[in-house]
């Protein structure tokens, strides 16, 4: 679906990502992590066309990203970003709804269509009882799943997700990465997301791309990255590692350098 | 689902024939009310006179300069994410006021001159007002209502210069016009404003979804499929079409496009610019119209510049609106 090769964002020395080259297959989902600063943002921006790349190319469907429009872009992507505040009195069910845009012409009203869909993405986001609220009067982690339910109105088939988890409680954190889950294995689509929960990543990845300094230190399963000379070496950290009782997939606990 | 939006749809276009038939309802009696009152019937040779050469093309000229104002605050305030955006504090208008003036004094033969230069003007102050309060983060609101008062004082003083250039006789009666002024409408002048109502309003419809999205945030809108440059073309685009053109023909009427759309989202509950657009232009007509027949009738047989009601109203608005920012 997605098929970045050899892609450096920047220049000489000033490049933020540095020959960045990986596939993103259907019913994936990619975990991008490494310390702040790492690039994942910038490398997630630029998936979109967003930030353009100095070399290398970003290949979407076979075809070059330069290539589309922005709205043909937008039905293939959908991008749940951190948030943005507006001053304007927009309602919940309006913001999800905006997210059709790409699928009517500008002038247009939305369809019965779109407002299908937003009313079962409001639903399945456990935010029914929220859309005639307004977009500024919700607690960060309350806009956050909104801004979600947005990119899965927008029936993208790859979810490029940047720390989509950040300001959610446990139960929303485990709703998001099942919703995530379920549209990959169901209809096709992918996701990339951008996280700092390395056992988040651990549990609902498929893979794995450990960033550092711009530049892929490692990628593959969860079991083959997240070890410990790839954590020290990528974030400077000690961690204890086991297996998750359940999953069997890696557990990390920090050992704070005590 | 159907039940909510067609009620939506039920509603709006409630709203629209409303505002509708009070525009007609406003022109009607403002056409009877001024120093002379005209009754329905039996009118005499020079009473037809005062209603059609002098009076309805004041009003229809007013109501398509409150159209143009309320409509390019309207898409400003969308495109900007700022509620406190405003031709006339943003110094656009100034902007069209200085190039009326450059075509008054140097090309004073040529009638298209004004409208021409005055475009020419709003287009300029419109970019360099953008350029000074873009930021990394986009827009702020302290920023570019400080950006609005720089370019407003410069072109000033500029304007104040000018009209020393001016022979004393004319003086007055520009005076008057710098603060918003109708008296000196023409057929002419009105035909030209509401061609540019009409091409303002259909550019700015053809965006007006666009500009939902763009309110958001213009990455958002980006991510989202928006054509990001292009709709900020057109929005800059058709508000300086808007503006140079009013303020050709009836000067700087502030605060109009501060009331109306600010009136316009509380009446339509939402900020859906595919509403509060076309509202907009309605309201902004009534608006205008009213001020001005207050601005006719309140002191009679003298006048008020309709500018100088339009700013008591709406100056306080602004203050209430930038607290509460």
């Amino acid at each position: 679906m997605l098929e970045v090769q050899n892609i450096t964002i920047g220049y000489g020395v000033a490049a933020v990502v540095k020959d960045v080259s990986f596939v993103l297959t259907e019913n994936k989902i990619l975990a991008a992590v490494g310390a702040n600063g790492a690039g994942k943002t910038t490398l997630l921006r630029t998936l979109n066309g967003t930030l353009p790349v100095s070399k290398g190319e970003v290949l979407l469907d076979g075809k070059n990203l330069n290539d589309y429009l922005r709205r043909e872009i937008a039905r293939k992507i959908a991008v749940v970003a951190q948030e943005n505040e507006t001053k304007f009195p927009v309602s919940v069910l309006e913001f999800v709804l905006s997210g059709r845009f790409a699928h009517g012409n500008s002038f247009g009203w939305e369809t019965e269509n779109d407002w299908q869909i937003a009313e079962n993405v409001l639903e399945m986001c456990d935010l029914k009882s929220f859309e005639n609220r307004l977009m500024n009067e919700l607690s960060g982690g309350e806009r956050q799943r909104v801004l979600f339910a947005r990119a899965l109105g927008t029936e993208a088939k790859i979810l490029l997700l940047d720390e989509p988890t950040a300001n959610l409680d446990f139960a929303h954190q485990a709703l998001m990465f099942r919703l995530v889950r379920e549209k990959c294995n169901t209809s096709k689509a992918a996701a990339i997301i951008i996280t700092h929960d390395l056992n988040l990543a651990s549990e609902f990845a498929d893979e794995i791309l450990l960033l550092k300094n711009g530049e892929i230190v490692a990628k593959g399963e969860p079991e083959t990255v997240l070890n410990a000379k790839n954590l020290r070496d990528a974030f400077d950290v000690e961690v204890l590692l086991d297996a998750h009782p359940i999953s069997g997939k890696p557990r990390l606990t920090m050992t704070y350098g005590s | 689902m159907k039940v909510q939006s067609s009620k939506f749809k039920v509603q709006s276009f409630a709203l629209g024939v409303g505002l509708l038939l009070l525009l007609a309802a406003t022109i009607f009696a403002a056409a009877l009310l001024g120093s002379e009152k005209l009754a329905f019937f039996d009118l005499s040779e020079q009473q037809k006179t005062i209603l059609f050469d002098i009076r309805l093309p004041r009003i229809l000229l007013g109501a398509s300069v409150g159209a143009s104002l309320a409509l390019a605050g309207a898409s400003l305030q969308a495109l900007l994410r700022n509620p406190l955006a405003e031709p006339y504090l943003l110094g656009v208008s100034n902007g069209a006021a200085l190039g009326t003036m450059l075509a008054f004094v140097f090309f004073s033969q040529i009638e298209f001159a004004r409208p021409v230069m005055a475009f020419v003007g709003a287009s300029l102050a419109t970019f360099v007002v953008y350029q000074m309060a873009k930021s990394g983060a986009g827009t702020n609101v302290e920023r570019l209502v400080l950006s609005g008062v720089i370019v407003t004082t410069f072109l000033s003083s500029i304007i104040v210069l000018l009209t020393s250039l001016i022979d004393a006789t004319k003086l007055r009666s520009f005076t008057f016009w710098l603060l918003g002024d109708l008296s000196q409408a023409t057929k002419n002048g009105f035909y030209l404003s509401f061609l540019a109502v009409l091409i303002g309003t259909f550019i700015l419809m053809r965006v007006a979804r666009a500009l939902n999205l763009m309110m958001i945030g213009e990455r958002d809108a980006f991510d989202f499929g928006v054509e990001v440059k292009k709709t900020r073309l057109a929005v800059f685009t058709a508000s300086s079409l808007l503006v140079g053109t009013a303020v050709a023909a009836s000067g700087s009427v502030g605060y109009v496009g501060l009331i109306v759309p600010h009136l316009v989202r509380l009446a339509t509950g939402g900020s859906d610019n595919r509403l509060v657009i076309p509202f907009s232009a309605l309201a902004g007509a009534i608006f205008v119209v009213l001020a001005d027949t207050v601005a006719r009738v309140a002191i009679a047989p003298r006048e008020l510049p309709v500018g100088a009601i339009t700013a008591l109203i709406g100056a306080p608005l602004f203050i209430y609106l930038l607290r509460k920012s």
